[in-house]
C-alpha cells in the first residue's frame, strides 16, 4: 500500500509539470494580454510593464524561471491582473473558504446521498423508492447557476432568513446557501449509484445468507451489505470532488464568499497569466490528491485488491 | 420466456416420435442478446415513455418551425421595452412561448435551443465514445506494458482540470459549435476508457476470443471484429447516461458566456438569461427552456438506467 | 440635539473625543436642519468586480478609484456638482497662461498614522506614478494633463526628478505645465495625482497597501480587504474634517451580477446598486424614490476600422458609413432597450461635459423617417442594395446589455437596408485585443471622460491617439486639436472638430450613457448633479428608515 501512495505521488511530479506546460502554452497563444485595459496605453508604458514582469524575456526562459520560483521558492508570483497583490497571497485567502464550504458540501452530498440510495434500494419499487429517485434526479438536473439565485431569491427575499451573499469569516449562515447550491447536483448522483449498487449486493448470495440466518433487516444492510454497496460510491467520489471544483465557480460568482473557484475563470479571462498557472496547479494537486484518496478508500473497502 | 416455451414446443413436439430425426430439422430461431435486452427494454415503462417523448421532442424540432410565427432571430418592436407586460406566451401574437428580453420569439428560439443542445450532447458523446472504446479496448486487450502505459497517460489526463483547458480553448479557438462538442467531447472519453478496459479484460477471456485466436485471427482484427461488437452493450448504456451530463456542461459553459456565437442559442444560454429575469416576473423565460432540459435530461437518465437493466438482467 | 449645518471650506480641526454615531452634535457633511439620523451609520456600495490595487499610482478602473478616493485626499476635490472644492490644498495661484500652478497645503493635515502631509508626498506619488519601474496603466495621465516632461519620463528618455513639479518647502507645491491647461485643478481630484505617505512606501515596498500597513490622508482607513468579497472601511479620527464626517462604516461589496445585485439590495443588504438594462421603469414604477438616472460622462459608440486593415469594401465609402449611422434608431435603443434616460448621440462628448457647447448636427435633426429614406437613397448611391448587398461583422464584449444592443441594430440594419450585420461575441480581454491591433470591421467601443472637460474626449481623435482605435486619421482634426490646447475659447476648435467627425463617421456615436442605480431613500447627500459620479463617504448619511 505504501509503495503504491508513493507510486502515484510520483507520478504526479510530471503530470503537474505536464500541466504547467500545457497552461503555459494555451494561455500565451490565446489573443490579448493582462495589461490590454479600456483605455489602451501608449507603446512606451506597455514596455515599462513588461519589463516589469519580466514578460519581455524569451517563453522558455519565462517558464523555467516560473517553475524554479515554486520549486525553490513555493513563490507562484504576483499577480497581473491585481497589482498589489501577489498569487501566494490569493490562494491564501480564497482556498480556505473555498474548503470550507467544498468540505460541508462533500459531507452533505455524501451523506444525503448515500441515505437516500440506501433507503430507495432497500424499499424498492415502494413510493420511498421513487419518490427518492424522483427528487434526486431532479436536483440534478436544474443547473446550480439557477438553484443558486432561486435559492437567494426565497431565503433572502421572500423569508429574510440569510443573507444573500458575503462570507463573513464563515458564519453559519452564510456558509448555508452556498453548500446546499453546491451538494445539490451530487447528491443526486450518489443516491443513484448507492441505490443501483445496494440492489445488486442485497441480491447476492451472502446476503440471502444472513436473512436466512435470521439476522435482523436494518442490521443486514447495515453491517453487511453497506460496504460492498459503497464500493462504486466511492470510486465516483472522485470526479465528485472534481466536479465540486468547478461547481465553485457558481457559487463564488454568486455568493460572493471570495473563493478560489472565481479566479479558475476570471484569471482565463483576465489573461492574468501566473494566477492562471498557479490557480491550475493547485487544482491538478487537488485533483491528483483527491484521486488518490479515493483510491486509497477503495482499496480499504474492498479486501480483494491489493497494490 | 416466451421464446423459452416456444423453443420446447419444438422438441417436445419432435417427442413423441421415438426416432430423432436426422437431416435439416426446422430452423430453430435464435435469439439475440439485444432481442432479449430489447424485450426486457419495452417492459421498463419508465424507460419506453423516455424513449417515446425523446422521439416526440426530435420530431417537434423538425416540425415546430412549420408553425412558427416568428424567426429565431427578429425582433417585435411592438413589445421590446416592456416585455413583462407585453411579453407573456400568447397565440395571438404567435409568440406561443412568449419573448425574451429584446423581444424575440421564445417558441423558435427554443426550438433551436433544443436542436442544438441535444446535437452537442449526442456529438460529444460520439467523440467521447469513439475515443473512449478504441482506446479502453486496445489497452485492455494488449494488456501489460502497452496497458500500463496507457492508463497511465490516462491517469494524468484525468488529473488536468480540463474545464479550464477548455475555457483557455474556446477563447483561442473561438466559439464555433464544432470546438464546442469536440473540446467536451474530449474531456469524456477518459471515463469511457477506464470502463471499456474493464470490460475488455473480462471478456478477452472468455472462449469465443480464444477461438478466434487459435483460428489465427491478428490481434487487431480480434479487437475490432470481436471485442468492440460485444463492448456495444455497456457503452451504449455509458453514452446515454453521458449525454445529459455533456448537455448539462455545455449549459455551465453557456453561463460563463464561452458557449454557442449569438444569434443561435442553446438551452443552456436560454436557462442562463431566463434565470436573471426571474425576479421580474418574466417566469415564461427561464420556464419554458428549462421544463424542455429537465425533461430531456430525465429521459435520458431513465432511457439509460432502462437499458442498463435490460442489458444485465441481475440488477433487478 | 439640533444640527447644525456647516456649509462651504471652513476648516475646522477640532476632534471629538469618543465621538460615536449615536451623538449627532456638531456632524454635519451638510447634513440639512432637523434630519434625524440612523443610529447604523454604514453605507453598503455593490461594486462589479473585484477592487484592483489600492495604490492611487496604479489605480485604473472606476469602482477602485471609488475606494482610493475615500482612503486618500488630493489637492482638491469634487463637489456634488463636480467643481472642485479645496481638499489636501487650502487654495492656489496659477500664472496668466495656465502653465504654472502653484498649490498651497492645509496646515496641520497629517496622514492616519500621525505623520504630517507633505507636498514631498506629492512629489513623491507624482514622480512615482510616472515611473518606468512602476509600470502604472495610468503612467500616462499626468502628461495627459500637461505636466512637464511627463511624456519623456514615461518613454525612459529623462529621470523622474526631471518632473514638473517640485514642493517649495513643506506647504507649498509648484506645478509646471508644457502647455496651458486652465482646467488643471479638476485633474487634481484623478487618484493618479494623489499624495502618498513616502516614508510608508519606503518601509513596506509592495506590501504597503495591505489592511495592516496601509496609511491614507482621506476620511477612512482600511479596515477589511477581502478579494471576490468586500472591502470594508472605517472612520479615520486623524482626517482634517473628521469633524464633518457622519458615516462610521463604507462597505463596497463585490457583486458580479447585476440581478443579484438588485435581490440584495431589496433585502436590505445593499444601499445602492446599478439597474439592469430594460428594468428602469419598471423599478421607476415601483420605487418611485429609489431609482434614479442621470447623466454621465461616458459615450458608447461604435468604431470603424478606418485603416486599410479593413476587410470589408463597403465601409470604406463614407456614403455607406452614413447609411448606417442613419439607419440606427437611436430613440429605440434609448426608449425601449435601454430604457434609463439615456441620450441618443449623434457625436461624440457628452451634452453634459463642463463648458462644452455640444454642436448641431443634421442628423440629430431629422426625423426617424426621413432618416431611414436618406439611408437608403446613400446606400444606392454607393451602388449598394439587394444584389450587391453589405456584409460586415461587428464584436462586442459579453454582457447583457451589449448583446441587446447589437440584436437590435442587427435587425434595424436587415429590415431597412438589407445589410447583414454579423455578430460576433467574445470576453473583454480578446475584444481590446483585437481593436488594438485593429483586427476588425466595426468594433464596440466607449469612452469615460478621465476628467470633467471636452479635450478628454476631442483627444480621442488624434492620429497618434493611444486611445484612437478606429485609425482615424485627419490632419485638420490634428491641428484644430493643438490649437485648442492654447486657443482662448476651445469650443470653437472643438465644434469644428466635432462637425468633421460628424462628416467622416470615423465611428458611429450611439447613446450617451446615464448612471442607473437604485438607491435607499435612508442615503443622504448623494452627488446626483456630479457627471463623473464621483462621491466621497464624507459627503453622505444614513437618515432614519
Amino acid at each position: 500500500m505504501i509503495v503504491f501512495v508513493l507510486k502515484r505521488l510520483a507520478i504526479a511530479i510530471p503530470t503537474l509539470l505536464v500541466l504547467i506546460v500545457l497552461s503555459f502554452i494555451l494561455m500565451k497563444v490565446a489573443p490579448g494580454s493582462p495589461f490590454t485595459g479600456e483605455k489602451n496605453l501608449p507603446r512606451d508604458v506597455l514596455n515599462n510593464i513588461y519589463a516589469r514582469y519580466g514578460l519581455d524575456k524569451p517563453e522558455w526562459q519565462q517558464l523555467v524561471e516560473y517553475v524554479w520560483n515554486i520549486v525553490a521558492h513555493f513563490d507562484f508570483g504576483p499577480s497581473f491582473k491585481y497589482k498589489d497583490r501577489s498569487v501566494n497571497d490569493i490562494i491564501r485567502q480564497g482556498f480556505p473558504v473555498t474548503l470550507t464550504y467544498g468540505f460541508w458540501a462533500f459531507i452533505l452530498a455524501s451523506g444525503v446521498g448515500i441515505s437516500m440510495g440506501v433507503i430507495a434500494a432497500v424499499k424498492q419499487n415502494s413510493w420511498a423508492d421513487y419518490l427518492a429517485v424522483g427528487v434526486t434526479i431532479g436536483a440534478q438536473v436544474v443547473p446550480n447557476f439557477v438553484l443558486a439565485p432561486i435559492l437567494v431569491l426565497i431565503f433572502t427575499l421572500w423569508l429574510h432568513w440569510l443573507p444573500g451573499g458575503g462570507w463573513n469569516d464563515g458564519k453559519w449562515n452564510y456558509v448555508i446557501m452556498p453548500v446546499i447550491a453546491l451538494s445539490a447536483t451530487y447528491m443526486a448522483n450518489i443516491a443513484r449509484i448507492t441505490r443501483s449498487s445496494m440492489l445488486e449486493v442485497l441480491h447476492s448470495n451472502f446476503i440471502r445468507t444472513a436473512r436466512a440466518k435470521g439476522l435482523p433487516g436494518w442490521q443486514v444492510v447495515v453491517k453487511h451489505a453497506l460496504k460492498p454497496a459503497l464500493l462504486p460510491v466511492v470510486s465516483y467520489l472522485g470526479p465528485v470532488f472534481v466536479g465540486m471544483i468547478t461547481g465553485s465557480v457558481v457559487v463564488d460568482l454568486y455568493f460572493s464568499t471570495g473563493g478560489i473557484g472565481q479566479w479558475f475563470v476570471n484569471s482565463a479571462l483576465n489573461r492574468d497569466y501566473s494566477t492562471i498557472l498557479g490557480v491550475t496547479i493547485l487544482l491538478g494537486a487537488l485533483t491528483i490528491a483527491g484521486n488518490l484518496v479515493v483510491d486509497v478508500l477503495y482499496a480499504w473497502i474492498d479486501p480483494k485488491i491489493r497494490y | 420466456m416466451l421464446a423459452d416455451v416456444r423453443v420446447e414446443t419444438n422438441t417436445a413436439a419432435a417427442a413423441p416420435s421415438a426416432e430423432p430425426q436426422v437431416g435439416p430439422a426446422a430452423p430453430i430461431k435464435g435469439r439475440s442478446l439485444w432481442q432479449d435486452a430489447g424485450a426486457r427494454f419495452i417492459r421498463n415503462r419508465a424507460a419506453l415513455v423516455s424513449v417515446i417523448v425523446l422521439a416526440l421532442i426530435v420530431v417537434f424540432t423538425f416540425v415546430g418551425p412549420l408553425v412558427a410565427a416568428w424567426s429565431i432571430e427578429k425582433i417585435d418592436w411592438s413589445i421590446i421595452g416592456m416585455v413583462a407586460q407585453k411579453g407573456q406566451p400568447s397565440l395571438a401574437t404567435g409568440h406561443y412561448f412568449g419573448a425574451d428580453e429584446v423581444g424575440r420569439d421564445l417558441y423558435s428560439r427554443v426550438i433551436q435551443g433544443t436542436q442544438i443542445s441535444l446535437a452537442v450532447g449526442i456529438l460529444g458523446s460520439a467523440v467521447a465514445v469513439i475515443v473512449g472504446t478504441l482506446y479502453g479496448a486496445v489497452a485492455g486487450y494488449f494488456g501489460g506494458r502497452l496497458d500500463s502505459a496507457m492508463m497511465r497517460f490516462v491517469d494524468i489526463i484525468y488529473s488536468i482540470p480540463f474545464l479550464f483547458i477548455l475555457i483557455l480553448m474556446l477563447i483561442m479557438f473561438g466559439r464555433s459549435f464544432v470546438v464546442l462538442f469536440m473540446g467536451i467531447g474530449l474531456i469524456s472519453w477518459l471515463g469511457m476508457s477506464r470502463v471499456v478496459r474493464g470490460q475488455t479484460l473480462t471478456l478477452k477471456n472468455r472462449e469465443f476470443v480464444e477461438a478466434a485466436i487459435a483460428t489465427g485471427v491478428k490481434p487487431l482484427a480480434v479487437v475490432f471484429r470481436h471485442i468492440v461488437p460485444n463492448l456495444l452493450g455497456i457503452v451504449v448504456v455509458y453514452a446515454t447516461l453521458l449525454i445529459p451530463e455533456i448537455i448539462l456542461l455545455e449549459s455551465f459553459i453557456s453561463f460563463l458566456g464561452l458557449g454557442i456565437q449569438e444569434p443561435n442559442t442553446s438551452l443552456g444560454a436560454l436557462i442562463s438569461e431566463g434565470a436573471q429575469t426571474m425576479q421580474y416576473g418574466e417566469l415564461w423565460q427561464i420556464g419554458f427552456p428549462l421544463g424542455f432540459f429537465v425533461v430531456i435530461l430525465f429521459a435520458f437518465f431513465f432511457a439509460g438506467d432502462g437499458l442498463r437493466d435490460a442489458l444485465d438482467p441481475k440488477d433487478r | 440635539m439640533k444640527l447644525r449645518a456647516i456649509l462651504g471650506a471652513g476648516a475646522v480641526a477640532f476632534t471629538l473625543m469618543g465621538t460615536s454615531a449615536l451623538t449627532t452634535a456638531a456632524f454635519a457633511a451638510s447634513v440639512p436642519d432637523g434630519t434625524k439620523l440612523a443610529a447604523d451609520q454604514t453605507f453598503n456600495y455593490r461594486v462589479l468586480d473585484n477592487i484592483n490595487s489600492l495604490d492611487p499610482d496604479i489605480v485604473e478602473d472606476v469602482d477602485t478609484s471609488y475606494v482610493v478616493g475615500n482612503l486618500f485626499e488630493g489637492l482638491y476635490n469634487e463637489d456634488a456638482k463636480g467643481n472642485p472644492v479645496p481638499g489636501a490644498a487650502e487654495s492656489y495661484e496659477a500664472n496668466k497662461d495656465n502653465t504654472e500652478f502653484t498649490f498651497h497645503l492645509r496646515k496641520g493635515a497629517v496622514w492616519s498614522n500621525g505623520d504630517p502631509v507633505k507636498a514631498s508626498d506629492f512629489v513623491y506619488s507624482w514622480r512615482r506614478a510616472v515611473d518606468p519601474k512602476t509600470a502604472s496603466n495610468y503612467s500616462y495621465f499626468p502628461g495627459l494633463v500637461g505636466v512637464k516632461n511627463a511624456d519623456d519620463i514615461v518613454a525612459g528618455k529623462m529621470p523622474i526628478d526631471q518632473l514638473g513639479v517640485t514642493a517649495k518647502d513643506d506647504n507649498t507645491l509648484v506645478v509646471t505645465l508644457n502647455k496651458s491647461v486652465p482646467y488643471f485643478v479638476r485633474a487634481t481630484a484623478h487618484a493618479t495625482l494623489f499624495p502618498i505617505p513616502q516614508a510608508v512606501v519606503e518601509k513596506f515596498g509592495n506590501d504597503w497597501t495591505k489592511p495592516e500597513n496601509i496609511v491614507g490622508n482621506g476620511a477612512y482607513v482600511l479596515a477589511e480587504n477581502k478579494p471576490g468579497e468586500r472591502v470594508t472601511l472605517k472612520r479615520n479620527p486623524k482626517y482634517w474634517d473628521n469633524a464633518k464626517t457622519v458615516l462610521e462604516t463604507l462597505n463596497f461589496l463585490t457583486i458580479n451580477d447585476e440581478n443579484q445585485g438588485v435581490t440584495r439590495y431589496l433585502s436590505g443588504e445593499v444601499d445602492q446598486t446599478d439597474v439592469p438594462a430594460g428594468q428602469y421603469p419598471s423599478m421607476k414604477q415601483q420605487y418611485p424614490n429609489e431609482a434614479h438616472s442621470v447623466p454621465q460622462l461616458c459615450t458608447y459608440y461604435f468604431d470603424i476600422n478606418m485603416t486599410d486593415k479593413q476587410p470589408v469594401e463597403a465601409l470604406k465609402d463614407v456614403r455607406v458609413r452614413e447609411a448606417i449611422s442613419m439607419a440606427i434608431d437611436r430613440d429605440v435603443i434609448v426608449n425601449n432597450v435601454l430604457q434609463g434616460g439615456q441620450i441618443p448621440a449623434y457625436f461624440f462628448t457628452p451634452p453634459a461635459t463642463a463648458d462644452f457647447k455640444a454642436p448641431d448636427v443634421d442628423m440629430a435633426k431629422m426625423t426617424q423617417a426621413d432618416r431611414d429614406a436618406k439611408a437608403k437613397q446613400l446606400l444606392t448611391d454607393a451602388g449598394y442594395g439587394p444584389d450587391k448587398p453589405v456584409e460586415f461583422t461587428y464584436i462586442y464584449n459579453t454582457s447583457e446589455a451589449h448583446k441587446k444592443i447589437a440584436t437590435v441594430v442587427s435587425q434595424m440594419l436587415k429590415e431597412k437596408l438589407g445589410i447583414n450585420m454579423q455578430l460576433q461575441d467574445m470576453e473583454f480581454a480578446t475584444l481590446l485585443d483585437k481593436r488594438h491591433q485593429r483586427d476588425f470591421s466595426v468594433a464596440r467601443d466607449a469612452w469615460c471622460g478621465d476628467y470633467n472637460e471636452a479635450s478628454t474626449f476631442e483627444g480621442l481623435m488624434d492620429s497618434t491617439s493611444s486611445q484612437n482605435n478606429s485609425g482615424y486619421s485627419n490632419a485638420d482634426v490634428d491641428k484644430w486639436l493643438k490649437e485648442s490646447a492654447t486657443s482662448e475659447d476651445p469650443n470653437q476648435q472643438y465644434l469644428q472638430i466635432e462637425t468633421q467627425v460628424a462628416k467622416d463617421l470615423p465611428i458611429i456615436p450611439i447613446y450617451f450613457y446615464t448612471k442607473v442605480f437604485l438607491q435607499k431613500t435612508t442615503v443622504g447627500g448623494w452627488p446626483y448633479d456630479n457627471v463623473e459620479q464621483v462621491w466621497y463617504g464624507k459627503d453622505l448619511y444614513k437618515t432614519e428608515g
